[in-house]
């Protein structure tokens, strides 16, 4: 059956999704909740889908991760599921005093047509005691992927939260799906030009926190909800792996509602795009690249330099959201190495238009968008490539080629450090490059007959 | 003497306090404080009910109990999702069932995700279409002998019949295509998954080859998945006893065995929740009666050996049977020495499943270990209490709208295997003939029994009895560890195992022994915070 799988002819445009290469909208959605302080992500429709997003997100994270779900059974996805949204919320106030529910809907939830926002407003309107702002975005899975729902949900937090008032100095971030590591030092990048930062979100903390010393029903972390509602009136947002109609991102919304400049940039992910952001930094803080951040870069150029041996004319295969799969080519073309395969599962992004943008030499690159692991492992065999860039769900098809795998994004499921992976900014760059780099020295020393130590 | 336990009344009172009063009342039925005063008999719990919106449950949905559990580890059907495109990817070679394939080039779609990946036009204009042409495509792909069709949510409301399209693609192709109404709203957990799963398996694929496999003591085994390759140690071990297995429902499993199941002398339940209607149709079918067995534990895997033997009335099977327990007892009496010294009296909790949370519990008495408390995650009341209890179960509107099979004995291939005489003298034995027991006869006196825990009452137990070891799964593996308390996964065993029969039993005591006295748990308070302040923990147990 394997070899059905691997047969290197491009079969037939197909209905169906084979081993697919993306996730529901709802659980990106969660993703992104989980990064508000105080949030509670909570799922309106039946209590499946967010069992299977927390399994499936904790397993990544492996943190915990509370997703409450409205638990539709029959008799509400006939007649509508308002009382379960009542009692559900409800409850999610009493045991967690949430400062926000972050309220996404699954497909059953969209096909019956709820009318949500009514249905919230009056059941917060019936509740006594204490309430919290309810933050609502609608995630058909059926026209959205995670990357859509993660969007989605920032930028309805937004909708609900930001505020006009007097322009202040902070800088607005919206970095997209990136590992908590990844925030971590976004945030210092930013610190470091004497810039506030309002990250939109933040899960830093909250999605791979430390171990407690006492219990808390609510791990510590997360944008404060005060800070979103500043980020209205922010001096600019910088919104990081940009793509698609900037009317359906927070950045845009808040350029068009209160005249926050937006700043889109691909996410920073190798030198050429991490300079753009360093640009973008130094422009708005009036500073210079700190002296730090430019060792790194040139400590980065100098392993460029080094290493460029081995990587060099290496045929790559690279998958993933769109703004992840963009840096990464990024990445992959300034070293020197090709990028035979460009993939997301994410369709209408224009992913083809904005590779050959950034790297003209790509127009005979492979570059798909909607597809599945089967399409990708097909063209990676008659693409005959080196080496494999992505989650860990292409270890089957690296393993079918023989060809190693470095792991990044999301999910990550068979290795330990999926929170804790870097691709961002130099550091970032240095990380990724040093792992591809030997990635390649280690199959060709595996490889050899005789055994070196010295490669 | 083992130390008195802190009063469970008033932990059950502890817990209910942070519900308002009428989610209170509901979860009070669903707590029990477990008594053995009356032999036969134990407490009334209420199970297999709805879980009140927005509180955070262990369950799944009835999808994934019927794609995920009873048909995922089943290696040559190709399982199409019909829906939207998370449901299938979620359920994608997760639970780790193990398989193995007689050769290389054998049939193996369990590493396989085929989704009908709806999009807003099916949803408004109806999926019937696409679902043909991935049926299609599946079988151009594989030609593989069967393929099942699973629904999920959006399905049953938009009125897609899957049924029909399964019908239809059947006699286009020629090969055995079925499909399951699994609609994730269904039920109030996988329990109904699992339901219709074995109804539809029942229907479409047992008793489609009457060829008995051969050998002398046959039996089927039902309500084993294969985790972490326990199928493989039983089966191994039945081999070595010379008994036959007919098919396993569904670890290591084919259709072809599951085509055959019905010719078995013997069926052996293990998951009673998931499986027993399979087992229940067989019998009024074909015969086959059934017992309850459990290879999960050293001295419950002797039993269950010996309840298969004694069955069978032969002497020479026995003593084949006597001699292989009395071999691995040997090796096994040896590992619980070992490891028995560090982990005696230390409390475990376990909440999973609907057969794990009892039959673990046998494995931590063997390390001398007290479970305090326990529950399962989708179980009925009969899991619980046992199966006299089935008479008096009230049907709610969730369970109503689950197809109860009528069947009756097959005219032709009806063959009682044992006449009435010998059934009674069965019956009467301890071997739960058509029975099971239920969890919490083997549970302590005083002990809590608690089904469906909510996240918020895991939390606070943990609190209160910080337990050596706590079992669940990852959704709860890292919120326990915070505690700095460990949580042994029982879904996926942590990706270890096997733990079943002798030599999973062996591995499982080195690994709890690992778990419990790991040096990590000291490190969680760095030193300069080591403040002693009253725990709640501390509260309790002084009276
Ligand atoms: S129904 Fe939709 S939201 Fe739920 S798991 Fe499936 S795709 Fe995701
Ligand atoms: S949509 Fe329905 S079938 Fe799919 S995961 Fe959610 S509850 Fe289960």
């Amino acid at each position: 059956m394997i070899s059905a799988l691997s047969n290197p002819t491009k079969g037939p445009a197909f209905a169906a999704s084979r081993n697919s290469c993306k996730l529901c909208a709802p659980l990106g959605a969660c993703l992104a909740f989980r990064g508000f302080e105080g949030a509670v992500p909570f799922l309106h429709g039946s209590q499946g889908c967010a069992t299977y997003i927390r399994r499936y997100t904790i397993s990544h994270f492996k943190e915990p991760l509370d997703i409450a779900s409205s638990s539709f059974g029959e008799a509400a996805a006939v007649f509508g599921g308002r009382e379960n949204l009542r009692v559900g919320l409800e409850n999610v106030v009493r045991q967690y005093a949430p400062q926000m529910i972050g309220l996404a809907t699954t497909c059953l939830a969209e096909t019956i047509g709820e009318d949500v926002p009514m249905l919230v407003r009056q059941v917060m309107g019936e509740m006594r005691g204490r309430v919290c702002p309810v933050v609502h975005v609608a995630t058909p899975s059926f026209s959205g992927t995670h990357a859509e729902g993660f969007r989605a949900a920032v930028r309805a937090t937004v909708d609900v939260l930001a505020q006009p008032g007097p322009r202040h100095a902070a800088v607005n971030l919206m970095p997209g799906i990136i590992s908590p590591a990844d925030l971590r030092y976004l945030k210092e990048i930013v610190a470091d030009f004497g810039l506030e930062s309002i990250l939109l979100p933040d899960y830093s903390e909250t999605l791979d926190g430390q171990a407690w010393d006492e219990y808390q029903r609510m791990p510590p972390g997360g944008t404060p909800l005060d800070a979103v509602r500043r980020s209205g009136a922010a001096q600019a947002s910088i919104e990081l792996g940009a793509w698609g109609d900037p009317e359906r991102s927070a950045a845009g919304l808040l350029s068009a509602r209160f005249g926050v400049q937006h700043i889109p940039l691909p996410a920073p992910i190798g030198v050429t795009h991490s300079d753009r952001f360093f640009a973008a930094l130094e422009r708005l803080s009036g500073r210079r690249t700190p002296q730090k951040h430019r060792d790194e870069r040139g400590r980065l150029i100098d392993s460029y330099v080094d290493a460029h041996k081995y990587v060099f004319g290496k045929k790559a295969v690279v998958y993933g959201e769109p703004d992840l799969v963009l840096g990464l080519v990024g990445l992959l073309v300034e070293v020197g190495m090709a990028p035979a395969v460009c993939a997301t599962g994410t369709r209408g992004v224009g992913l083809r238009q904005q590779i050959v943008a950034m790297a003209p030499e790509l127009d005979s690159a492979c570059i798909l968008e909607g597809v599945d692991f089967v399409e990708i492992e097909q063209q990676a065999r008659a693409a005959h490539c080196d080496l494999i860039v992505g989650s860990s769900k292409g270890y089957g098809m690296a393993r079918r080629l023989g060809v190693p795998l470095v792991r990044v994004g999301f999910p990550i499921h068979d290795r330990i450090d999926g929170p804790r992976l870097l691709h961002i900014g130099y550091r970032g760059a240095q990380q990724l490059f040093d792992r591809m780099a030997n990635a390649l020295i280690e199959q060709s020393q595996d490889n050899s007959p005789i055994g070196y130590s010295y490669m | 003497m083992a130390p008195e336990l802190i009063d469970p009344e008033r932990v059950k009172q502890e817990l209910l306090q942070a519900y308002p009063a009428k989610v209170g009342r509901k979860r009070a039925g669903q707590m029990v404080v477990n008594r053995k005063d009356t032999p036969g008999e134990s407490p009334e719990i209420v199970a297999n009910v709805r879980t009140t919106p927005g509180i955070i449950t262990q369950r799944g949905c009835c999808y994934a109990g019927c794609k995920g559990v009873v048909l995922g580890p089943t290696r040559d059907i190709v399982n199409i999702t019909h829906g939207p495109i998370g449901c299938g990817f979620y359920s994608w070679l997760t639970r780790r069932n193990q398989t193995r394939p007689p050769t290389p080039e054998s049939e193996n779609f369990m590493t396989y995700c085929f989704s009908t990946d709806m999009q807003e036009d099916q949803i408004v204009f109806g999926g019937e279409k696409k679902l043909q042409q991935a049926i299609q495509e599946a079988y151009d792909l594989f030609h593989p002998k069967a393929i099942g069709i699973f629904s999920t949510c959006p399905v049953g409301l938009i009125g897609d019949d899957v049924h029909a399209v399964a019908t239809e693609m059947r006699e286009k192709l020629g090969i055995n295509i079925f499909g399951f109404s699994c609609e994730g709203y269904r039920g109030v957990s996988q329990s109904a998954g699992h339901h219709i799963a074995n109804n539809q398996l029942f229907k479409h694929v047992i008793g489609r080859n009457n060829e008995p496999a051969p050998g002398r003591f046959r039996i089927g085994m039902l309500g084993e998945y294969n985790i972490g390759g326990d199928a493989f140690v039983i089966e191994e071990l039945l081999d070595r006893c010379g008994i036959t297995l007919t098919a396993t429902f569904s670890g290591n499993s084919t259709i072809d065995n599951f085509e055959r199941a019905h010719t078995a002398d013997l069926n052996c339940v293990m998951c009673h929740r998931s499986i027993n209607y399979v087992a229940d149709m067989i019998q009024k079918k074909y015969g086959v009666p059934w017992i309850k067995v459990n290879f999960i534990g050293a001295e419950a895997t002797a039993k269950s050996l010996r309840r298969i033997a004694a069955y069978f009335e032969d002497a020479e099977l026995s003593e084949r049977v006597e001699k292989v327990i009395a071999e691995e007892m040997e090796r096994v009496l040896k590992a619980q020495a070992e490891c028995q010294p560090r982990c005696q009296g230390k409390l475990a909790m376990l909440f999973v499943g609907g057969s794990r949370a009892h039959h673990y519990q046998l494995l931590f008495t063997e390390l001398g270990m007290r479970t305090v408390a326990a529950g399962y995650e989708f179980a009925h009341r009969d899991d619980y209490e046992g199966r006299q209890v089935l008479p008096k179960i009230k049907i709610d509107a969730d369970s109503r709208n689950i197809e109860e099979l009528h069947v009756e004995a097959d005219p032709e291939h009806f063959r009682p295997r044992v006449n009435e005489e010998r059934w009674k003298s069965l019956a009467e034995s301890d071997m739960e003939l058509n029975d099971y027991a239920g969890m919490m006869t083997d549970m302590e006196e005083k002990t809590l029994v608690i089904d469906d825990i909510s996240h918020h009452e895991m939390e606070r137990l943990l609190e209160i009895y910080r337990p050596a070891v706590f079992c669940a799964g990852i959704k709860e593996k890292y919120a326990v560890q915070k505690f700095g308390i460990p949580c042994k996964q029982l879904h996926s065993y942590d990706y270890g195992g096997p733990y079943a029969a002798f030599e999973g039993a062996i591995n499982f005591y080195y690994e709890i022994d690992r778990m419990v006295n790991a040096q990590v748990w000291s490190f969680i308070q760095p030193p300069w915070d080591k403040h002693a302040g009253p725990t709640l923990e501390a509260a309790f147990v002084k009276p």
